[in-house]
């Protein structure tokens, strides 16, 4: 069985820090794994446990991007491939679905199922995941969150939804995007690091891939940001009214009551 | 004249409650008359697909919301959802009726699939958005939150249909029914040839769902670290019961373990956008208030004068929520009749 396992490298978007044009200083904010695709390499792993299965972890960025890469080989994957071309750059999730679609396909033609994190935490669209299932013509299941069971042409998942848990099943080939989980993730142990430090990646370029130029990047990408401003709250900014319990009790007791809050059904 | 607005009204799942309408249609539709407006008066198109009976179950709601034409795809195959038969006829859809925008609810649903469709279609789509506007040119820009609520951003598409997924409890319904003739118009569903690949096996409800319903709370009393411990979290509860609130709490409480994962309000968790808003104890992390900021009144109670959520609130307390709390309970207490 061979598995292909889409990450991403995002910034850490609990440490954003502002310019003081209000632009987002992307220098020195740490970058790390996604952190629901450290679930996807997860449920990698657990497949190949039970199945023998081959997994090849693949990412869009820059050079830096390989680090994610070694992550992944540290833990267990077997192969990794950077898609990395300075014509990617400014890719939409169209494009970037359709580049990686390519990717996997000059790849690793035979693969059985795709697994991504169901968010990326910096732009959070969920799109690129089915927009690769897309590209490749073959189903997906979103919002997955347990993979139960995997044979030669079937998979069988649980997915959850506003309203319950359905379970389902896919033939194969097929791409999952699964949610992040409680449980703590797989450590590396030190020989898999050591081995991840010297693993070879391979590089996949727009010509490695064979996209049509106008498909990659800003060209390839039908929507573009007009404007990126930081959200204004629309509440007002009161001191906060310092005084005394007593007098606060009354302050917020007479403010509850101005607002109706006594007389909601 | 444009060519139009396609909304997907969303049906939540076949079973026997019943179905209905998801409400996040409505809210579409109301933004969609606005839209118009600024769009010579596009017409509003609807696509609707279920099992059975549809026209007779849910006409009202879009005769009273002034949607011009209701294609409607019927098949007993497609009482659940399934991404591969619904995208197909939305694509279907789109090829023949060729609208420039496309508006679907930032549902579960929603969100896998408009995905499918967009990439079906090669154009482009803004996802989970919260505000839709026409441009002087004409387009359709849709905003949306990206780094975890830090940085907002206006997208435009180039291609058509320029499409966008909506996020739930953002915009408002309709004030007054706006009533048309609309026109109701059959779409045999084309998936015989299709061979679906996805087959929905079983279905667990959720049992927490109906007790919860943090979205629709008018009022919700939200605990944060400062409540400290089980005991206070049951002050919280005690003071909620008295305004007939419901309790949230951000990811700190819940990962305390003083609160459950469906109290959990803020980017991980649920947004809300009730009548009052009391932050108790919360320090008001734009991970939390990126779930409740756009509440109509805001109170907070913090020790601690600098904490962020004085920032966004309406009514600020510099205060001990201990001290204040059954003080206040009490006072309510006494003067209910």
């Amino acid at each position: 069985m061979k598995i292909a396992i889409c990450i991403k490298q995002v910034p850490d978007t609990t440490d954003i820090q502002w310019t003081e044009h209000n632009t987002i200083k992307r220098d020195g904010v740490e970058s790390i794994l996604n952190p629901y695709d450290v679930y996807a390499i997860e449920a990698g792993l657990k497949i190949k446990h039970e199945t023998d299965a081959e997994l090849s972890v693949f990412t869009m960025g820059p050079a830096q991007a390989e680090d994610i890469l070694r992550k992944a080989l540290a833990v267990g994957a077997d192969r990794a491939y950077l898609i990395s071309d300075r014509k990617f750059a400014a890719a939409d999730t169209y494009a970037t679905g359709s580049t990686i679609a390519a990717a996997i396909k000059k790849a690793l033609p035979d693969f059985d199922i795709i697994i991504c994190g169901q968010f990326a935490i910096d732009g959070d669209t969920a799109q690129t995941g089915p927009t690769i299932a897309n590209m490749l013509d073959i189903p997906q299941v979103t919002y997955v969150k347990d993979i139960e069971s995997v044979n030669e042409d079937i998979v069988t998942v649980t997915r959850e939804v506003e309203d319950g848990i359905e379970k389902l099943t896919a033939e194969l080939p097929v791409l999952l995007c699964v949610l992040k989980k409680d449980e703590d993730p797989t450590r590396a142990k030190i020989n898999g690091i050591i081995n991840a430090r010297n693993a070879e990646i391979q590089t996949l370029t727009l010509d490695d891939i064979g996209l049509p130029p106008e498909r990659a990047g800003l060209k390839g990408s039908p929507t573009y940001v007009s404007k990126a401003f930081r959200p204004v709250a629309k509440h007002r900014n009161l001191p906060p009214t310092e005084a005394s319990p007593e007098s606060q009790v009354l302050f917020l007791y007479n403010k509850l009551q101005e607002l109706g809050a006594f007389d909601n059904e | 004249m444009s060519r139009g607005i396609l909304l997907y009204a969303e049906l939540t799942r076949y079973n026997s409650d019943g179905q209905y309408v998801h409400p996040v249609f409505f809210e579409l539709a109301a933004k969609a008359n606005e839209l118009s407006q600024k769009l010579d008066n596009a017409p509003i198109y609807a696509l609707l697909i279920g099992a059975h009976n549809l026209v007779k179950e849910f006409k009202e709601g879009f005769t009273e919301n002034n949607i011009d034409t209701v294609y409607v795809a019927e098949d007993e195959r497609l009482k659940d959802y399934s991404t591969e038969y619904y995208s197909k006829i939305a694509v279907d859809l789109v090829k023949e009726i060729d609208p420039e925008i496309f508006i679907i609810g930032a549902t579960t649903q929603g969100r896998d699939l408009a995905p499918r469709i967009s990439s079906a279609l090669g154009t482009g789509l803004t996802a989970d958005c919260i505000e839709l506007d026409i441009n002087e040119k004409g387009q359709l820009a849709a905003t949306r939150p990206t780094f975890g609520g830090q940085l907002m951003a206006t997208i435009l598409c180039k291609n058509q249909p320029q499409m966008a997924t909506v996020r739930p409890k953002v915009f408002k319904p309709l004030k007054e029914f706006i009533k048309k003739d609309t026109k109701f118009i059959n779409k045999k569903p084309d998936i015989d040839n299709l061979e679906k690949k996805v087959t929905l096996i079983d279905f667990l409800k959720n049992p927490e769902k109906e007790d919860s319903a943090l979205e629709d709370a008018e009022i919700i009393v939200a605990g944060g670290r400062g409540m400290k411990d089980l005991m206070g979290f049951e002050l919280l509860k005690e003071f909620a019961s008295l305004l007939n609130a419901k309790v949230g709490a951000s990811r700190v409480a819940v990962e305390m373990g003083l609160a459950s994962h469906e109290m959990q309000i803020g980017q991980t968790g649920k947004t809300v956008t009730p009548k009052i808003y009391i932050a108790c104890g919360i320090s008001g992390a734009l991970q939390h208030t990126v779930g409740m900021k756009d509440s109509d009144k805001i109170i907070a109670i913090n020790t601690d004068k600098n904490a962020p959520i004085f920032d966004i609130a309406d009514i600020a307390i510099a205060g001990d929520v201990f001290e204040i709390l059954p003080e206040l309970i009490e006072m309510i207490k006494k003067n209910k009749i």
